[in-house]
């Protein structure tokens, strides 16, 4: 019998985005043996998952000539990040669902599902890139060669093991020639407009999908006070504010005003001027690091705190509580917990070095 | 060369009625209901069909309504038959094709008891005769299951209604060709059939039945069928169940004793091979050449496409349009556990498999299950 193990074997995400299908393509075109998956990841409803997008990953699939299956997680989704998603709004965070998406279904469980077929690695359609260190054996991972469309923020929970099987073709090029390219190759997807939005919050109303899973939601309300506790207004739920909100916030005033901080004990959300949103620092949990050790001590890194903003110069120490300080060179603003700090190297801002999840940004 | 073992989802084209299909194409394009010298052979050719599906069936030419197949021939006979007010009695292991129609008619005033099988996924013929009242309009039980391929009591519950009264439908899409279909010797009121499972086309089965003027049409049109059925006959369809169910009633039981030898040899090997595996079924009720397995710790989606990569063509569960794979009711249905229904497998043979793809699907399965199981995927 033949070894059924044939290393030459590649899963490729296919979401029925562009990127993804291109991806497929370049690994096709490597001479891999190459299996197109969709990830199923919820019931109904939600754009990553639907009939249509399916159905486009399908149809690439087939012009491409391999085999393509769909991936039912929507039980483990829902239940690993869905549900706390909802949860995080309900305690006041930003949440960033696409974070433990990528760890623990793109990586975690299509790396299994990779092996169960017999395959090494694992191709997305990510803009980011990962080289081999052959000295150490270590994965290293960087920003997108064209920095407009890097993913990198959303990739740098990835553990070493996961790095090394993971594969992004599309990682040096740009949206341009990824359009290009699948265009030349006549691939379905070549003009699909980009998604922008949480795959589960299609129309980007994340109230109504908190609201939807936890009822208890709808019911909520609160004040909305000033940084000296006066009180302004009345809301309708913690759930329906971000720190750096200005809009929606359906109170009267003169001044500009920004929600500054969200309560979940007292329900109350605090606004603001902007220059109130300025923070020097912030405390930071769950800091993992791409190499798989810590630093020794206090490290100097580039620091960014939202998929958009830009990274600054920081000084990043871990705390005797577990948790991290990050102290920012200059103001950062709207630092909102439940958000993603990554960390990449100070001289080039190029490398992810890690990062965690902002529990409080300091004043 | 790939091993198919799926054969309760689809069968290859037998080679006679791939000929029969390609000379039909060629030669007689005629339209069934036209006077002139093409439509009269077009004609006899559908008659000669009808003539065919009824001797496999030992049915009167007569009782043949040719259908696109068994979802419309369940659908004719359920929306056809009953009314609001009328009693249903079912069960919770039919086919999608009875159980949605059902549905919609229960929302719409039918009554509709769903008698629940035991864990072999049979049903008891004590449960139906307990649920049939004076005003039950129909009694409908799928003949064999296509999952499990679990065969139910026919004859008695045809006896059974013959005593009380109500209409018996039986769905024998999965039955016909592997059991003894005989109309005579079982006297049902009603049955379904496709050709695709007996290696006949897809988009063409018939609904069978002695009282055709009972069931209303269910599609109106030009009179077809004796004004049973409107639409332009699929004569090419026709023709290939007609040599398909030819071609069955020759080979006839000779083809059931191969196909119990090759799934009685698989169970074997994989009860041997690997751990924690289960015969969900009764292998004394269950149709000759299914065998459904729960493996313990397996996502059979997982293992459906492993072994789909290895070049072995088996089903899991339900699968819905997009393709995943939702745990399927019918084992759901017959007490297991959401993750045992996850777990499980159907393996179905049919002609052309051969003790070596049986021994290669065997030692897959002993190489996968554990490697699968090692992954321990949610």
């Amino acid at each position: 019998m033949t070894a059924i193990a044939t290393p030459e074997r590649v899963v490729v995400a296919m979401s029925g985005g562009v990127d993804s299908s291109l991806a497929a393509a370049l690994v096709v075109a490597s001479g891999a043996e190459t299996i197109g998956i969709t990830m199923r990841l919820s019931a109904s409803g939600s754009r990553c998952c639907s009939l249509e997008d399916a159905d486009d990953a399908r149809r690439v699939a087939e012009r491409l000539g391999i085999r393509f299956y769909v991936a039912n997680y929507a039980e483990a989704f829902g239940r690993e990040v869905i549900d706390a998603f909802a949860d995080a709004y309900l305690a006041g965070r930003t949440p960033i669902p696409c974070i433990a998406c990528n760890q623990r279904f793109k990586f975690d469980h299509l790396l299994e599902r990779a092996k169960a077929f017999g395959a090494a690695r694992v191709a997305t359609g990510h803009y980011a890139r990962i080289s081999h260190d052959p000295a150490t054996g270590r994965a290293r991972l960087f920003r997108a060669r064209h920095r407009e469309k890097d993913q990198s923020y959303f990739l740098f929970s990835l553990r070493q093991e996961q790095l090394r099987q993971a594969h992004f073709p599309v990682g040096e090029m740009s949206k341009e020639d990824v359009r290009r390219e699948a265009r030349a190759l006549g691939l379905e997807t070549a003009e699909k407009p980009e998604s922008q939005e949480i795959c589960f919050v299609p129309d980007g109303d994340y109230a109504k999908v908190v609201e939807r899973l936890r009822p208890e939601a709808t019911q909520a309300s609160g004040s909305i006070v000033d940084e000296a506790g006066q009180i302004l207004g009345r809301h309708r739920g913690i759930h329906r504010f971000t720190v750096g909100q200005r809009h929606g916030l359906g109170i009267a005033s003169d001044r500009r005003l920004y929600v500054v901080r969200l309560e979940p004990e007292s329900q109350r959300v605090v606004v603001g001027d902007a220059t109130d949103l300025d923070c020097s620092g912030a405390r930071v949990e769950r800091v993992g690091w791409i190499s798989g050790e810590e630093p020794d001590g206090p490290i100097r890194v580039r620091v960014q705190v939202r998929h958009r903003h830009r990274a600054v110069g920081a000084e990043v120490r871990a705390l005797a509580s577990g948790e991290t300080e990050v102290r920012f060179d200059e103001p950062v603003r709207a630092v909102a917990p439940g958000q993603a700090a990554v960390f990449y190297d100070e001289a080039g801002d190029d490398e992810v070095l890690g990062g965690g999840f902002l529990v409080e940004g300091r004043r | 060369m790939r091993i198919y073992l799926d054969h309760n989802a689809t069968t290859p084209l037998r080679p006679e009625v791939m000929e029969t299909m390609e000379r039909v194409l060629r030669e007689s394009f005629g339209n069934p209901s036209s006077v002139p010298f093409e439509g009269t052979r077009a004609r006899a050719l559908v008659e000669q069909a009808r003539d065919q599906v009824a001797g496999l069936l030992s049915a009167e030419p007569a009782h043949i309504r040719f259908t696109s197949g068994a979802t419309e021939a369940n659908n004719t006979l359920l929306f056809g038959l009953l009314a609001p007010g009328d009693h249903v009695v079912t069960t919770c292991v039919e086919h999608p094709s009875v159980s949605a129609p059902l549905e919609v008619l229960a929302s719409r005033g039918v009554r509709v008891d769903w008698i629940a099988p035991d864990e072999s996924g049979c049903i008891a013929v004590a449960d139906v005769e307990a649920a049939i009242r004076p005003e039950t309009k129909l009694v409908c039980v799928i003949w064999a299951n296509n999952e499990t391929g679990a065969v139910q009591p026919i004859a008695e519950l045809a006896a059974l209604c013959r005593a009380r009264g109500p209409w018996l439908h039986a769905d024998a899409t999965q039955a016909i060709g592997k059991l003894d279909v005989d109309l005579t010797k079982t006297r049902v009121d009603s049955i379904a059939s496709s050709a695709h499972k007996l290696g006949g086309p897809k988009g063409v089965g018939a609904l069978v039945l002695r009282d055709q003027a009972t069931i209303r049409p269910f599609l109106l049109g030009g009179g077809q069928e004796r004004g049973h059925r409107g639409g332009t006959e699929n004569v090419i369809g026709i023709a290939g169940y007609g040599a398909a169910c030819r071609a069955a009633a020759a080979t006839g039981a000779a083809q059931g004793e191969t196909m119990r030898r090759l799934r009685d040899r698989l169970w074997r090997g994989i009860q041997t091979g690997i751990s924690g595996v289960r015969w969900n079924g009764d292998p004394v009720r269950t149709l000759a050449n299914t065998l459904n397995v729960g493996f313990a710790g397996v996502a059979g989606e997982v293992l459906l496409q492993a072994l789909d990569l290895e070049g072995i063509s088996v089903s899991a569960g339900a699968a819905c349009h997009s393709g995943s794979i939702e745990p399927s009711k019918v084992l759901l249905a017959m007490g297991k556990t959401p993750e045992e229904a996850r777990g499980s497998l159907r393996f179905s043979l049919g002609q052309g498999v051969d003790e070596a793809q049986i021994d290669r699907t065997i030692e897959l399965l002993a190489k996968l299950v554990p490697r699968i199981r090692e992954l321990g995927e949610p």
